[in-house]
């Protein structure tokens, strides 16, 4: 009798069972993130994946850093974890040291260089900072897996990153729109804004679902908020 | 010197099917040969038997990689009247090859006056899918009533097969085992099969991300069968708050062009009132 | 001397020696790979691991097979362990790997208890500690070849995580490992209908050992005229 199970591409694999070790897995998740005038909005999806399976349908991607800044991370779960932990432990560090909180620029400046100290074994982690910069003014920062980063008014990373971008280059960048009034995002929209472009990303991407975690910062603090996603 | 013949690898074949090409492709392929990606069927499908015929199920997401390529496919395949056909595996392989199989039971029916039994499809199937060693991926669950009852087999891309009461394929098999290892009883009524076929196909919609979108389901019965596509929205689609639609104009026009176009005047004729196709 | 010895050694600071390499991790180094110590591929293993949060405590189930390949090996073989009165671990994965681990824990435990301070470690405080353990051996290229279910009760608040061999790590209010996480039951081959499950709760922990689950073949006339 057959004991086949379907996965892709080992239909028709002749090639021995072999185990082999890989200190990297991908476990899935999209971060999403809005710099207006005096707000900076951040977003993920809350699906932890592996493969075919869902590990966790209410794994965060976002994280609170200090009352102005939130670092949007994911990947490699196990980076995800070590690197937050690492960058939390940075902050206290730094906090005790000036007696005062790291500025959202610094610590975008202080990823990078957490991130390019692994060059060669590196984080597979797609990170976003959000948050205000030393203005009051929203601001978006962008890293690649190691560590190259810049200031950006908006930004998808993760899983169904490229097909988020196109859809913020036209609807916030006004790419491809001729003739258009080019409008401020006020916090509303910007917020309808990342629950529509998730909603989407969910219809199409298997690894992005299940729900959204909204990440609100303003000079009155963070606020978070909670939208379901289709959870197959 | 006289000249020797060389055999080549084409003139030692004697038979059966060459698959020289194949090995060239996996060679190309370490290379590092992209090949085009297929649709793939993730899938969950099922079937299992009840007290008067056959129920089976499927889900109907389609991936390209880790892209949905077609959120509402059809997975389950007509093979005759009485038989349907679920498919698992490469989109295309499955479509084809339950058409083959189809159109020679078709053939066979025509031939013989007879209604087609499921054992036919099955050997036809296997046989075919044996002879291509599993290059074909399709992987089956093929159920159906005939004149000797109902019927219900899970067939291999490597042409291997189960006749089982209840079985279930694709990359979320084991979610939909696990229901119908929890909920199957022999000779259940119609609506508690078609129930539990569906939660079998939910919990791989769910729990599989190769499976996803909706419920598809099939029963058949000796004298009837019913074709349910969209039996269940497992789960619906997010309502955007936004407005997307573009003003008129928003889309640049970089050069317009007026060309004259000549043509000569043939002859002319004046028709009498015709009333409009609006077929 | 020394510092001549620095000189003729050390091409430059933090560098390899003359003629050799950059020596990343990751990247293949003769001296590295092939070396016996490393668990690169598992080999006595246990298969699924289940956690389960409920109202007022964490179970943790695993079955009691030790498999060599596709060999059942050892077939009482003990999965779950207690590690004090608040926490238990499951494992899943190379036995040795667990046992070594498991054996660290218990003298962590000792070392603890003898403090006689009034602490002693929580659900949380383990799991944090194996994620990082875990984590840091991966990096290594060392992996300790397990998943582990860790569960228990802290101040009445229930506690149930998981962790991989990468260090990947998250908690939940059920956790399944191995083929347990495709379907919560013995359909694997590599399992036995001889399981123990951990029930711990805020009066302590309470293991059964060992319980057995009953099969049905009940289908079994079914299968007939198969080809």
């Amino acid at each position: 009798m057959a004991t086949l199970l379907m996965k892709p591409d080992e239909t028709s694999s002749y090639a021995p069972k072999q185990t082999y070790f890989s200190p990297y897995s991908f476990n899935g998740g999209t971060v999403l993130a809005i710099a207006g005038d005096d707000f900076s909005v951040i977003a993920s999806d809350t699906r932890l994946s592996e493969g075919f399976s869902i590990h966790s349908r209410d794994v965060e991607k976002t994280y609170k850093l200090t009352g102005t800044t939130v670092l949007g991370s994911c990947g490699f779960h196990g980076d995800v974890l070590t690197l937050t932990k690492m960058i939390e432990a940075r902050l206290k560090t730094y906090k005790q040291h000036h007696q005062k909180t790291m500025s959202t620029s610094a610590i975008a400046a202080m990823l990078s260089t957490m991130l390019y100290y692994r060059r060669f074994f590196p984080f597979y982690t797609y990170n976003i900072v959000a948050g205000l910069d030393d203005e009051g003014k929203g601001c978006v920062f962008s890293f690649d897996p190691v560590g190259s980063y810049e200031r950006e008014a908006y930004r998808a990373g993760g899983s169904a990153s490229s097909m988020l971008q196109p859809l913020l280059d036209n609807q916030i960048g006004f790419k491809n729109q001729q003739g258009v009034e080019k409008v401020g995002l006020s916090q509303e929209k910007a917020v309808a804004l990342v629950k529509d472009v998730f909603i989407s990303a969910a219809e199409r991407d298997i690894y992005t679902g299940d729900a959204i975690v909204i990440q609100l910062v303003t000079k009155d603090g963070i606020k978070s908020e909670r939208f379901q996603l289709r959870r197959d | 010197m006289a000249a020797v013949a060389i055999p080549t690898a084409t003139d030692l074949q004697i038979g059966g099917f060459n698959f020289e090409n194949c090995r060239r492709n996996v060679v190309l392929k370490e290379k590092g040969l992209k090949e085009p990606t297929a649709y793939k069927t993730g899938t969950t499908i099922v079937g299992l038997i009840y007290k008067d015929g056959v129920v089976l199920a499927a889900d109907t997401r389609a991936t390209e990689d880790t892209v949905v390529a077609d959120k509402n496919c059809e997975k389950i395949h007509y093979i005759s009247s009485n038989i349907y056909c679920c498919g698992a595996g490469t989109a295309a392989d499955t479509e084809m090859t339950t058409q083959m199989i189809s159109s020679q039971l078709e053939l066979h029916r025509l031939n013989t006056d007879r209604k087609p039994r499921v054992c036919t499809a099955n050997r036809l199937l296997k046989q075919m899918l044996f002879r291509y060693h599993g290059y074909i991926s399709a992987a089956l669950v093929l159920g159906g009533v005939d004149s000797t009852g109902p019927h219900l087999y899970s067939v291999y891309p490597h042409g291997s097969t189960d006749k089982l009461p209840y079985v279930t394929m694709g990359s979320g098999s084991l979610a939909a085992m696990s229901v119908f290892e929890d909920g199957f009883k022999p000779d259940m009524e119609k609506q508690e099969a078609m129930q539990l076929a569906r939660n079998a196909i939910v919990a791989g919609i769910f729990n599989d991300l190769g499976s996803g979108s909706n419920v598809d389901v099939c029963v058949i019965t000796k004298d009837k069968t019913e074709y349910l596509r969209t039996f269940d929205e497992a789960n619906l689609k997010g309502q955007r708050q936004g407005n997307y639609r573009y003003k008129r104009g928003t889309t640049g026009v970089l050069k317009t062009q007026v060309k004259k176009f000549d043509y000569e005047v043939v002859g002319t004729k004046v028709k009498g009132e015709e009333k409009m196709e609006t077929a | 001397m020394a510092s001549t010895d620095m000189i003729r050694n050390e091409f430059w600071r933090n560098g390899p020696q003359p003629g050799s390499f950059y020596n990343f991790p990751g990247g293949k180094n003769s001296e590295q790979i092939g070396s016996a110590k490393r668990t690169l591929q598992p080999i006595v293993t246990g298969t699924s691991v289940l956690g389960v949060k409920f109202d007022q405590g964490v179970i943790i189930a695993a079955d009691m097979l030790g498999s060599y390949g596709s060999l059942a090996r050892y077939r009482d073989f003990s999965r779950v362990s207690k590690v004090n009165n608040s926490t238990v671990i499951g494992c899943g994965g190379d036995i040795a790997d667990f046992q070594f681990l498991k054996s660290i824990i218990e003298q962590r435990v000792i070392d603890e208890e003898c403090l006689e301070d009034g602490f002693s470690y929580t659900p949380s405080s383990l799991f944090s500690w194996v994620t990082r353990v875990l984590y840091n051996r991966r990096s290594k290229f060392d992996p300790l070849w397990n998943t582990y279910i860790i569960g228990g009760v802290d101040e009445e608040k229930t506690f149930l995580g998981y962790v991989d061999k990468i260090g990947m790590s998250y908690q939940a209010d059920s956790v399944a490992s191995g083929y347990g996480a495709y379907m919560a039951q013995p359909m694997d081959a590599r399992s036995l209908n001889k399981y123990e499950v951990a029930i711990v709760t805020k009066d302590g922990v309470e293991i059964k050992s060992p319980l057995t689950s009953e099969t049905s073949w009940d289908i079994a006339n079914f299968v007939s005229g198969y080809e």
